[in-house]
Parts: C-alpha cells; structure tokens; sequence
C-alpha cells in the first residue's frame, strides 16, 4: 500500500520533475525557434512580391530586394525609416521589421473602445525588383478557429495589388485552409484596392463568387471559398481593416 | 484489463507480434474499440494531415507507453491517471517544442492536432490498459501497434475523403488528370465534412465485421 505521505511527495516530484524539463526545453530551443519564425516572416514577404526564397537565402534575398521599412501611424504619419542596404535609421528608432502586427491591432482595438491610449504603428516595406517599386503590407486578422496572417503587395499606383500570400494557424484542410493556397492566392493580383477617384474599396471575398457582383465592382472582389464562409469573411474582414490604415499614408504619398 | 506477458522471451516472440498486429485488425482501437473518433473526423479530409497525425500519435504513444511502464511500480494507483496524463502532457508538449525548433514545417501542418493528441482516448485507453501492467519493451510494441492501427484507419478514411471530397490525392489533381470533369463529374463537398468521416467509419466497421465473423457480438 502506498501511503498519504508517498503520494503526495511523488506527485509534487513528478510534477517539478516534468516542470524542470519542459521549462528546460523550452529555453534551449527558443532561439532556434525564433529564427524559423524570423526566417519564415521574411520567406512571406517575398513571396508576396513573387521571389521565392529558401531557409538558406532568405535574409539575403530581404537585404537584396527590400530597401526600406517605414513605420506608420494610421493617421499617416510616418514614424520610422530604416534602411536595410545601410542597417540605419533615417528617421526614428522602431525596426518596423520588429513591429508585432498582433500587438498594435489590440492597441488599435483598445483605443476604439476607449480603453487605451497608445497609439499602434504599422509597418510598411518597399521594394525594389526589376526595377519596379512594390510595397508590402502585412496583414493580421481572425479566421474561423485562430488567427489568420498574410501580406499583400502593392504596385507602384497604391492601388493594384501585385501579389499576396495568407496564413493561417488552425483553419479546417480542405475549407478554410484553401486561403494558403496557390488556386485562391491566384485570384489577387490585378485586383484593385481604390475605385478610379481613389476612394478605398479594399478587396473582397465574395461568397457565391466575385461574378456576382455588378460588372464596375469586380475587380475589387474574389471568389470564396464554398465551405470556408466564416475563413473567407474573415480574411475580407483583415484585408478591410489592415488596408484602411494606411489609406492615410497612400492618399499623401500618390504620385499627383 | 491487462494482458500480463511472460518474462524471458526473444524480442519478437509470437506473443510480441500479436501486440503488433492485433491492434491493426480484431484489437482496432478506432473500429473495434471506438476510440479516437474525434480525431479521426479531425484530421482526415486531407490524406497529408492525416499521416503526420499518425506519426506523431506513435511517437507520443510508444514513448507514453515505455515511461509509464518503467514507473509503473512506483506509481500510487489513488493518482496514477493524473500521472498518467502529466506524462502524455509533457510528452506532447516537447515533441511541439522541438518540432518547432527543427522541423518547422512539419510543426504548421501539426498546428492544432497536437493539441488533439492529448486528448486522444486511445493513449490513456493503453496506459492503463496495458503499460501499467507490463514490461517496458512490450509496451512499447503495444504502443507502436495501437499507433499503427489507428493511423491505418485514418489513412484509408483520408484516402477517400480526399479523392471524392477534393478530387485530390496528396494534393495531386487526379480527377482533373482523368479527364472526369469534362464529362459533368463534380466533387462531392459533403465528402469533406466532419459527418462523412463518420459515416466512412461506419463502411469500414461494416467490411471488417463482414469478413472477420469473431467481431460480431452475441445478441
């Protein structure tokens, strides 16, 4: 028989036993998981503007192609340049590399219930391909079952997209998993974000597809995916609310 | 509950490959003994997902299996399922970590089903019924066999959710190679609902039960 005293001395033993090895683990492989993650941000932009890099050259590719980051306030401020041919600051000390697009939307968020007061900043990326300025907006918002994440290309008018590339964490495969897809990624470039007299009309996600739509309002929309409603609307939803921020900024910055 | 397995015998005596195969036919843990449903609807409207899941279902339960075996007769019975699920917890949690770590990729397409693994039936279902009671090494054949039958059945439900859900095998059009949409085939998008999964159990309990007479249960 097993007394009171032994199982309580072998559960706490157990318990710190196992606390000790997962804590221990955990410390020893956060760098390495931290570089993935770095590794995989930087694999997402790129590919957003269509240059495919592996875990070996993406930074290289990033230094090579990325020229500037800019940090920037939905009001259209611009808070932060930094370089990347240099590694220096033009302007300010936020590396919008570094900025956590999950953090400044909860910012954003509290300020809109009236519960915060610091003001969120948003990252933006230039980028030099071919001769061609690209500008890189990361995106952040809600799928069915977590978050989901992306980044969407602009050309040089502000206004078509170039390319994106979403991310999510839990959709279900098969539904709403199709939004990191080649088939439905397809469906961006070409598409418009600002209507003729650069009024922002974001892009959407329409449910029974973007044929339905009146023949002037199709090239802002995209098909859905039938089954993955709530994935779609909601990656309508991000496109929506992480454009408008910087809406702003692109309305002063339009080459007249 | 536990079948005790006699010492001094060579690793994969007759009795040791019974703990193999059993569990792939008349000892099915999904089939036979319905556990693990909830997973495989989960998990199985792509065949690649559900072949990772499978994998790491055998990781964990054979590692599961082999700790819990070798504590075995230190553990207090009055706590020994919270032992139990401490071990299938940490055991879950660090194949995570180090996935994340050093097969990144892999890790994104595990994201949620890690979570899952714990909450498998089929990994307490084993420890108690088996590793509590037996040495380390047939446990660990336990273990290995009890993954193997799962995933067997994940695959072949996957393999036809995929294939009349998406049309798809490991991605790969198939029914667009064939030609089969030119002629008016669509995909059945029921086929990638959760209640299809079930209902494919259902046909693949029915084929078994028909061809192994010993399954079916006296009225």
């Amino acid at each position: 028989m097993f007394t009171n005293r032994y199982i309580f001395t072998y559960a706490a033993i157990l318990v710190i036993v196992v606390a000790a090895i997962l804590s221990f683990a955990a410390t020893v492989l956060k760098p390495y998981q931290e570089r993935n993650v770095r590794t995989e941000k930087i694999m997402d932009i790129l590919k957003s503007v269509n240059i495919t890099a592996d875990k070996k050259n993406a930074e290289e590719l990033y230094n090579k192609y990325i020229t500037e980051e800019k940090a920037i306030t939905p009001e259209g401020e611009v808070v932060s340049i930094y370089k990347t041919g240099s590694k220096s600051f033009e302007k300010g000390d936020i590396r919008p590399f570094d900025i956590n697009m999950k953090v400044e939307l909860s910012k954003q968020a509290a300020i809109k219930s009236g519960k915060g007061k610091e003001k969120p900043v948003f990252p933006l990326y230039v980028c030099n391909h071919d001769n061609k300025t690209f500008y890189i907006i990361p995106l952040r918002g809600k799928g069915l079952w977590g978050p989901i994440w992306g980044n969407i290309s602009l050309k040089d008018d502000f206004k078509t997209v170039y390319g994106v590339t979403f991310g999510h964490q839990g959709e279900t495969p098969g539904l709403g998993a199709e939004i990191a897809t080649e088939k439905f990624q397809s469906q961006f470039p070409g598409k418009t974000i600002f209507d003729d007299s650069y009024n922002f009309t974001s892009v959407e996600v329409v449910k029974g597809g973007a044929a339905t739509l009146p023949s002037d309002k199709q090239i802002h929309g995209v098909d859905a995916i039938s089954g993955g409603t709530i994935t779609s609307k909601g990656v309508s939803a991000m496109l929506h609310d992480c454009l408008s921020n910087y809406v702003p900024y692109i309305k002063a910055n339009l080459k007249k | 509950m536990s079948e005790e397995v006699k010492q001094k015998e060579p690793l994969f005596s007759a009795k040791n490959k019974k703990l193999i195969f059993n569990p792939m036919n008349k000892e099915n843990p999904i089939t036979v003994q319905v556990l693990g449903i909830c997973s495989a609807l989960a998990v199985t409207a792509k065949l690649e997902p559900a072949i990772v899941m499978s994998i790491s279902v055998m990781a964990v339960l054979a590692l599961a299996n082999v700790i819990i075996s070798v504590m075995r007769n230190t553990i207090p019975p009055r706590i020994r399922i919270i032992v139990q699920l401490v071990v299938i917890a940490a055991l879950v949690i660090l194949v995570d970590q180090v996935l994340k770590a050093f097969a990144y990729d892999v890790s994104k397409q595990l994201s949620v089903f890690v979570g899952l693994i714990i909450t498998n039936c089929i990994l307490m279902g084993r420890l108690e019924a088996f590793a509590m009671g037996n040495k380390p090494w047939p446990s660990f054949l336990d273990g290995i066999g009890n993954a193997a039958g799962y995933g067997i059945i994940l695959v072949i439900i996957a393999f036809f959710r995929e294939l009349l859900g998406s049309g798809t095998i490991f991605n790969y059009p198939v029914m667009e190679k064939l030609g089969l949409y030119s002629i008016g085939y669509k995909n059945n998008g029921m086929m990638i609902l959760p209640p299809m999964a079930l209902i494919t159990v259902g046909i693949i309990i029915w084929v078994q039960r028909s061809k192994n007479k010993e399954l079916i249960e006296e009225k």
